[in-house]
């Protein structure tokens, strides 16, 4: 040790390991199965694009939950496996599991998915990414649109809060963009994973005559798989449900995290961090930005429908259609935005969305 | 009968182990059948429950409730009831503790600690001596009714955790108020490991202690051996399987008390963590033997401990451990059916 200063001894090891090319280790976390056909299963589609990365090695561990278990799988992938930089992907995980772990570890990024970060209150390790789906929603409603013979849609969805709001308003504005007669009836079944309920709700909801079923829970396969057996069409979202429809699957709104892990894999890579912001705090996309898209069409979509929805969707990409245009009237009459006004989808005012849109069929509490 | 008690101990040692190998090829070709490597797993599993200090924190932590909950159904079967109510004695206590602590929120440190404690072992005792009274004065098979008692005390703390005791800030995941910081468990010295691993060791130390060293444990032997010569002997078989349930359930009230003062501060629905049910895997694993506790329970906390490294290295479910667990259980059991027949056959040949 004579004559080597401890201060040299680290650097010295830091470019060693620089120089033999340490592989960029990412941790994911998720807080259900990730053959969910959901949103798990969207995320765990987004990290297995980075195997694709030369140089990164991205791990996982599925159905986490958010207790301090979700404290205990990141310390081991940063002490056990050298994590360089953590994935939290549900919402619960962030506060205050996420946070404890950064604060004890500050020389690790964490990006969390949904999370709100405070810069008076958290560590600045800790980062937030998000993605805008109302547009993929709003097309994914024209193709519904276009599908029904009885003007009427049917939506199960998790709860009323404005993530969920927000997609109904949007799919139903763009099912009404083609056809102004048409409804959409809403239910909440209460919490994001609950087949039984949601398989009821899909079931009482053909019974009212819908002829096209969509939803919003944690993972719509059982609304899919529902509507399928009931002989209506079906919207996904989330992640691609066409193998549980196979003849009336129409399209669906899904996530497309490996954009969005690919761009982080290589800000990574490059050195770049969250801490100094050359990473930004706060990452957010839209359909534009390859955040979401449009699952593939299913058979039974027609050719006018399919023109008709590739035309809005380079509208919305080049910025001449808004899907939130004025005026807009929630389901009691009252003006939300107001004539001549676009409110863009990345405003953060449709955070506190708490209406629902004019020719919805249902009330925000249940 | 020179040749009876080697063969005794020999046997003891080798039914188990060959038990545990059986599993583990079981499930090495479970790990094949889904293309991975099993001794590359089973590498990952040493790596991730033994191979550092880091790795083995996680173990201890994880062996701690096991070792409670093991002695649950350990105690009571050693006088021949077989009690598996262990998950329902540890949410049970759990409330008892969290009750405790919210009832009395300034007391001092040692004060809350041990009122903690003893409200838990108290609520998680009564709990198994109503699976045990039940089998004693009415004739309920003990395994139904105590497996039964764990779905109500779910039940119950669910209730209470949404209801009557659910603190208001608690949006996302139902639970009870905090504990106050006073009112935490410590860690042991110098690791992340927390004072319950201690209790935990205790409890078994007590239990040998009890079965070798007392009139009491001896009594609970003869009982668990041959009722009719225990009531011949003139010991009351009531009081010794209600006294021992209420023990057994104590130490796995305790380890509730533990999961709530230690690990989440508060009560909510990951009280309910399946340390119970393994709990039962141990007793069985151990053939009731405080000692065997120990070992058993760091094996399967490294177990439990391994499970993200397992989905991390190889890519397996989340459920790999649960099933390794599963095969384990079922092995063991199938061989408990083998124990006797080699001494047997040297006590003839003699």
């Amino acid at each position: 040790m004579t004559g080597i200063s401890r201060r040299a001894l680290i650097a010295g090891s830091t470019i060693s390991s620089a120089a033999q090319g340490k592989p960029l280790v990412l941790g994911y976390i998720y807080g259900g199965p990730k053959n969910d056909l959901g949103y798990n299963q969207a995320h765990s589609d987004g990290r297995q694009a980075l195997g694709k990365l030369p140089g990164v090695h991205a791990m996982d561990e599925a159905s986490v939950p958010e207790t301090v278990v979700a404290e205990e799988s990141m310390s081991n992938m940063i002490h056990q496996d050298r994590a360089d930089a953590i994935f939290a992907t549900s919402y619960g995980h962030f506060d205050p599991f996420t946070l404890n772990v950064a604060r004890r570890n500050p020389r690790v990024q964490f990006f969390h998915c949904g999370g709100f970060w405070q810069s008076e209150r958290h560590p600045n390790n800790v980062g937030v990414y998000f993605g805008f789906i109302d547009e993929v929603e709003y097309l994914s409603g024209m193709l519904a649109g276009f599908a029904t013979r009885t003007n009427k849609l049917g939506f199960v969805a998790a709860k009323p809060i404005p993530q969920v709001l927000r997609n109904i308003n949007s799919f139903t504005l763009g099912a009404r963009s083609v056809n102004p007669q048409i409804t959409t009836k809403v239910v909440f079944t209460g919490d994001w994973v609950l087949p039984i309920r949601e398989a009821e709700a899909s079931s009482s909801l053909v019974d009212q005559g819908i002829d096209v079923l969509t939803g919003h829970t944690g993972s719509p396969r059982v609304i899919v798989q529902m509507a399928e057996r009931r002989g209506i069409y079906a919207n996904g979202y989330q992640f691609n449900q066409a193998s549980m429809a196979p003849k009336g699957f129409l399209t669906g709104a899904e996530w497309n995290w490996a954009t969005v892990y690919t761009k982080y894999a290589e800000m990574l890579r490059a050195g770049k961090t969250v801490v100094d912001g050359s990473i930004p705090r706060r990452l957010t996309g839209t359909l534009k930005d390859g955040f979401c898209r449009l699952s593939p069409f299913g058979p039974q979509v027609t050719e006018q429908a399919r023109q008709a929805v590739a035309a809005a969707r380079e509208k919305i990409i080049s910025g001449s259609l808004g899907i939130y245009s004025g005026p807009i009237r929630d389901n009691t009459g009252r003006v939300r935005i107001p004539q001549g006004a676009n409110v863009n989808v990345t405003d953060p005012e449709l955070d506190k969305t708490d209406w629902l849109v004019e020719g919805v069929l249902g009330r925000t509490r249940s | 009968m020179i040749a009876y008690k080697p063969a005794r101990i020999i046997e003891s040692l080798v039914i188990p182990v060959g038990a545990l190998l059986t599993g583990t090829a079981l499930f090495g070709l479970f790990c094949a059948a889904l293309g991975e490597n099993g001794f590359a797993v089973f590498h990952s599993i040493y790596r991730a429950a033994f191979a550092d200090w880091y790795s083995w924190q996680n173990t201890l932590t994880r062996a701690a409730p096991l070792l409670l909950c093991g002695l649950c159904t350990a105690l009571p079967a050693r006088a021949g009831l077989i009690v598996i109510g262990n998950e329902g004695a540890m949410v049970v206590g759990a409330i008892g503790a969290v009750s405790a602590g919210l009832a009395f929120p300034d007391a001092p440190h040692i004060a809350s600690i041990l009122l903690m404690a003893a409200a838990g072992m108290i609520c998680g005792g009564l709990w198994i001596c109503i699976a045990a009274s039940l089998h004693h004065f009415r004739g309920v098979n003990a395994v139904i009714s105590s497996l039964l008692l764990n779905y109500i005390a779910i039940a119950l703390l669910n209730h209470l955790i949404e209801g009557p005791m659910r603190d208001p800030a608690s949006l996302n995941n139902p639970s009870t108020r905090p504990l106050a910081a006073a009112q935490h468990l410590g860690l042991i010295p110098g690791s992340r490991v927390h004072d319950g691993l201690l209790f935990g060791l205790a409890a078994c130390a007590a239990a040998w202690f009890l079965f070798s060293r007392t009139a009491f444990g001896f009594s609970a032997r003869v009982v668990g051996g041959n009722i009719r010569a225990a009531q011949l002997c003139g010991i009351g078989i009531g009081r010794v399987l209600l006294i021992l349930s209420f023990l057994g359930g104590a130490c796995a009230g305790l380890a509730g008390m533990v999961e709530v003062a230690a690990v989440q501060g508060r009560a909510n629905a990951s009280v309910n963590t399946g340390y119970g049910y393994a709990g039962i895997l141990v007793a069985f694993l151990a053939r009731h033997n405080p000692a065997g506790i120990v070992l058993v329970s760091l094996l399967l906390g490294g177990i439990v401990a391994s499970g993200g490294m397992l989905q991390r290295a190889h890519n397996l479910p989340d459920a790999a451990v649960m099933v390794l667990q599963g095969i384990l259980f079922l092995v063991i059991l199938c061989s408990e059916t083998l124990y006797g027949r080699w001494t047997e056959r040297r006590l003839r040949a003699n």
